[in-house]
């Protein structure tokens, strides 16, 4: 890791976040904290079903109620009823039938929340019940009519690459199930929107991933031109992937315009576990085939995705799934099949980790269970079957991306295991905690491995790309970007990028919002690579400008020019001038579009230069398990990751210690439970993220091999972290328990019975 | 809405009877959260917190009692010479919520509302606490038997306060132990208290029935034994007693098997930890 010597705040200091003090001291203004004059609440009504057909709606019960002063159904969406990520298969509000337990069917506005609450409940909905879809093999095999006019499959695809036929000695299978994760941000979901004087238009300010797909989303459904509609961003108060759909961004727009009025929505804690897609739960079961010495000769795998009721991301989902079947791993033949289906389950999309979550769960139980076959132990196992730059993945694209895979899996082994446990450890210390369950003797410590590889940005064709502009005047930078900061920090790094490349020091950003283009989706590890690509060419751009200036007025060809620290100098004579001194009366501003390289389609045999670029990283997790009670302590992780070049150690540290926390949550406790199609545990009292006690012990180095393909060599650090650290940590409870376990969250009726 | 503020346990009790419709407050951690869901629609509050008595709590040597005021919180509990009075009310504290829970949430507000995987409660049963009550006309104190008598459910006439506990100290062991799926901050799945008064055992279960549930027949069983044949093959014996007597229900939080096979676990663990074996 570079470590700077720099008092300034450039690439590769940790530099502060902007919004830090404020978050910390309960000043910054969360979209839920965002108020306007004359302002009405709106709130949603929502389904108790998982699938019904709708008889009638009667919402005259909720006009009747003093305060009420709108009361919207699927009658009143004035432009494209439904919208969607990829497809554009959801109802802003179900209008014949509801597909999933909490899907809305009406909105209210009115002058207090309690209002809404009365008149929501003051709307007659008659249902007929339905039987609901809520095994997705039932979605597979077609034992259950279509639940939707697409169908109930979302999308099929395979993937043939070598020979499937080939085989070899050692064959490992599995069947891996991974439980409904939800990205559980602090910050539930609200918008104000506030419309125009003329009634022409609409201003709405949201914590979103993505306003201008937002954007687009809701001048479709508002039957309105995008330029009408104009998105400012709210605080963001955490997103992990459940912000990238909409949730109450046309109704709360649609209210305001009926109303002529502000209005605010602002979702509860139960309501939010409603109102975003989760994690896909997945069933997957793979065999491996290889040699004695433990190498892979053919990988054989299906995936079932359980997509809910609508389709979000779920295709998406699926194809980074199956294209991650092989894990960082060579494999020369494969043969997968990959289902997203529909159900009556809650709608999943988008979470940190994106389908390679539920892949690498099954592909590192299929390397502990080759290790068992082979004899070879965990990590030699890995080495052996590394994947390079250069190498051919099943899907036939050629891995360009630097691959330190080896040095992560070295350098998280290197790192010191814990202690051992005393002869009278720390209650808090055992696994149970406060609830001092365990004695000393009752307890088992176990290790595990778990190694992944993640696609960077998106994938299948998608001309991904980010905007930035840069202002230089005077010798202050302004920066202008639409990029949503949900906390990854890109408010702290866009400064720093402009710092290095301009040599200034105050630099400050405009508001986030859609005032200029595109930056594409806060997800998928991009916006260090993609905005920050954009910043840095703006800022590029500007640095030319200003030398073109430069070079003119000192008569100097401003090719020779260079910044060093804050001054330009003639790298070929004795010019040193300050960029203050230098940019004095004088502007500038240049916007940069940033694309990342193209990529294609997979074709039916999921063959295709599909990604753009892929990030490792290895996770060795030490857990304590007191058996008989089936109760865990992750004890530590170490992990070793590939960064690229570090830009800000105290943001990537972050980034790698809350992804570990996130993937012990789906490791051992974080699950929506759902029978039925009913949604059991919606609230942080029953469905239990990890606290402050669970959280491991986290060793972290950061491997730095610039990327020559990223902007400035860094990959996106967002999701790596919190992808195999899952697998290590069953991993390691199975090392502890000798029990085999497939699915995750590890419950503990699967440790102790 | 009316919220008052008593300064005195006389005032409280008139201000009930005057208002029966009244809601008590003392820390708010539970009544808060139903008021937050819409569970609960208060007219009138009376918030208990400045009555001096009930915040007050005392080891009485002479008659062998504790005195805890309804308004003490676990924060109170959870050290010093009360938790050496009552290792096990400590323990129990603390594993109940977060600091800024233990710090509210009080005794009184957790047999004010009694729920099955209330942790304080099994203590209160194993130790054979006696629950004290006023109205504005009498005073009465019943056994924690009697007053919890179903879930969320206790015997609390709606003119009566509690004013506190008297817990018996005993002379020897007592421990709790509470099992859910995270290291702190969690609703029990399962939770046993066991003590030992005069080289007798006794023990009570959480979130194992409708109510917290005395396991007299293992009690029994186990003391007709006697404490000092006590080995890890009876204390495995004593769990299966105690699962016996346990009615665990299947829920979100967890199954009827599991909490049965986990009580008889922390039964047994108790119990050696009782005898130090
Ligand atoms: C985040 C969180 C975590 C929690 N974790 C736990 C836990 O781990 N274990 C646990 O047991 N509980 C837990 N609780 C529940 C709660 O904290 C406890 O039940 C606590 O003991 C309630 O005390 P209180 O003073 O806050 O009660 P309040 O909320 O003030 O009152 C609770 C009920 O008792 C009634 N009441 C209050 N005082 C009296 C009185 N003097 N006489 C008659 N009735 C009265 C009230 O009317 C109300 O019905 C948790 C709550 C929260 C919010």
């Amino acid at each position: 890791m570079t470590i700077t010597k720099t008092q300034r705040d450039i690439l590769g200091s940790s530099a502060l976040r902007p919004d830090g003090i404020s978050k910390v001291q309960g000043d910054f203004a969360f979209s839920s904290d965002l108020h306007a004059e004359n302002m009405l609440w709106g709130a949603t009504l929502r389904s108790p079903h998982p699938y019904a057909r709708i008889v009638s709606i009667d919402v005259s019960g909720a006009w009747k109620i003093a305060g009420v002063e709108c009361v919207i159904t699927a009658e009143d969406v004035p432009g494209q009823l439904t919208y969607g990520l990829i497809s554009e298969d959801q109802p802003v509000f179900a209008r014949d039938v509801v597909r999933y337990m909490g899907e809305p069917v009406a909105a209210v506005a009115a002058d207090h929340p309690e209002t809404c609450r009365r008149a929501l409940a003051a709307i007659q909905v008659v249902y007929e019940v339905l039987t609901p879809l809520t095994n997705p093999e039932h979605a597979i095999d077609a034992s259950h009519e279509p639940i939707h006019p697409d169908g109930n499959i979302i999308r099929r695809q395979r993937i043939m690459h070598g020979d499937p036929t080939a085989t070899a000695p050692i064959v490992v299978e599995g069947t891996y199930d991974i439980g409904m994760q939800d990205q559980a941000f602090l910050g539930t979901e609200s918008a104000l929107a506030i419309p125009d004087h003329d009634g022409a238009g609409v201003e709405v300010f949201v914590a979103t991933q993505w306003l201008h797909e937002d954007r687009k989303q809701m001048a479709k459904c508002l039957g309105m031109p995008e330029e009408k509609v104009r998105l400012v961003l709210g605080g963001v108060g955490g997103a992990f992937g459940a912000r990238e759909d909409i949730s109450l961004q046309v109704h709360t727009a649609l209210l305001a315009m009926r109303t002529s009025r502000p209005v605010k929505m602002q979702y509860g804690r139960e309501e939010s576990f409603f109102g975003h897609v989760h994690r896909h739960p997945a069933q997957i079961w793979m065999r491996h085939h290889a040699n004695t010495d433990g190498r892979i000769v053919k990988i054989e795998a299906r995936f079932v995705f359980d997509g809910g009721a609508y389709s979000s991301t779920s295709s998406a989902v699926l194809i980074n799934g199956v294209t991650h079947t092989q894990g960082p791993y060579q494999c020369p033949n494969a043969v997968v099949d990959g289902y997203a289906v529909r159900t009556n389950n809650p709608p999943c999309g988008a979470m940190r980790g994106f389908g390679v979550v539920q892949a690498c769960f099954a592909h590192e139980g299929q390397m502990d269970k080759l290790a068992a076959a082979t004899g070879i132990d965990e990590v030699e196992i890995r080495l052996r079957n590394i994947i390079h730059t250069g190498d051919t993945m099943i899907t036939g694209q050629v891995l360009e991306s630097v691959a330190p895979l080896e040095r992560c899996i070295r350098e998280t082994a290197a790192m010191p295991l814990p202690a051992e446990m005393g002869s009278h450890p720390h209650e808090l210390d055992l696994p149970g905690g406060s609830g001092r369950t365990a004695d000393r003797r009752n307890i088992v410590r176990g290790i595990g491995w778990g190694v992944s590889m993640k696609n960077l940005m998106y994938s299948e064709g998608f001309d991904d790309y980010s905007t930035a502009r840069c202002t230089l005047t005077n010798g202050s930078v302004e920066l202008k970007f639409a990029t949503s900061e949900v906390g990854q920090g890109f408010v702290t790094l866009a400064p720093q990028i402009a710092r290095s490349v301009l040599g200034v020091d105050n630099v400050t950003y405009d508001t986030i919002d859609t005032q200029i283009g595109s930056a594409g989706s806060t997800s998928a590890s991009r916006q260090t690579w993609m905005s920050g690509g954009a910043v840095d060419g703006a800022c590029r751009m500007v640095r030319e400008r200003l030398f073109e200036h430069v070079g003119a007025v000192h008569n100097i060809d401003p090719l020779r020019l260079a910044i060093d620290d804050t001054d330009i100098i003639d790298t070929v004579g004795t010019l040193r001038i300050s960029v203050q001194e230098a940019s004095a009366n004088f502007s500038v501003s240049e916007t940069y579009e940033y694309h990342h390289r193209k990529t294609e389609d997979l074709d039916e045999n999921g063959q295709g230069n599909c990604h753009v670029a892929f990030a490792f990283v290895a996770h060795r997790a030490v857990v304590d398990v007191d058996v008989e009670l089936g109760l865990v302590k992750v004890v530590q992780i170490a992990t070793a990751q590939d960064v690229g070049r570090v830009l800000n150690p105290m943001s990537v540290t972050g980034q790698i210690e809350g992804g570990i926390a996130q993937g012990l949550g789906l490791a051992v406790m974080e699950e929506i439970i759902v029978t039925n199609g009913i949604v059991r545990n919606p609230s942080f009292t029953d469905y239990l993220l990890p606290t402050a006690l669970d959280a491991p012990q986290v060793v972290i180095s950061m491997i730095e091999v610039p990327d020559p393909q990223a902007p400035m060599g860094a990959k996106g650090v967002g999701e790596a972290p919190c992808i195999s650290v899952t697998p290590a940590i069953v991993a390691a409870i199975r090392n502890a328990t000798g029990k085999s376990i497939d699915r995750c969250p590890v419950r503990p009726q699967d440790i102790c019975f | 809405m009316p919220i008052f503020i008593p300064s005195s346990l006389t005032e409280a009790t008139q201000l009930l009877s005057k208002n029966p419709d009244a809601h008590l407050l003392t820390g708010g951690t539970d009544m808060m959260v139903e008021v937050n869901f819409n569970h609960r629609h208060p007219d009138t509050v009376i918030a208990l917190r400045n009555i001096p008595e009930f915040q007050r709590w005392n080891i009485d040597t002479a008659s062998g009692l504790v005195h805890i005021g309804s308004s003490v919180p676990y924060a109170t509990m959870e050290h010093g010479d009360l938790a050496k009075a009552l290792p096990a009310l400590a323990e129990a504290a603390r594993t109940v919520g977060s600091p800024q829970i233990r710090a509210a949430g009080s005794i009184g507000g957790n047999l004010g509302t009694c729920s099955p995987a209330g942790d304080s409660l099994p203590v209160l049963a194993a130790l054979d606490a006696v629950v004290h009550l006023q109205s504005e006309s009498s005073r009465r104190s019943v056994s924690f038997a009697e007053f919890m008598v179903g879930p969320k459910r206790n015997s609390r006439l709606p003119n009566e306060i509690i004013t506190g506990v008297s817990i018996p100290i005993t002379n020897g062991w007592q421990g709790y132990a509470k099992v859910g799926v995270r290291n702190a901050m969690v609703i029990s799945v399962a939770s046993v208290c066991l003590a030992i008064h005069d080289n007798k055992v006794r023990v009570a279960l959480g979130s194992l029935g409708p109510t917290i549930i005395r396991c007299t027949e293992s009690e029994n069983w186990i003391n007709s034994i006697g404490l000092a044949n006590i080995d890890h093959s009876l204390a495995k014996e004593f769990a299966d007693h105690v699962r016996a007597e346990s009615r665990p229900i299947d829920d979100h939080r967890s199954t009827a098997e599991y909490r049965r096979h986990a009580v008889g676990v922390l039964a047994a663990r108790l119990l050696l930890r009782g005898v130090q074996k």
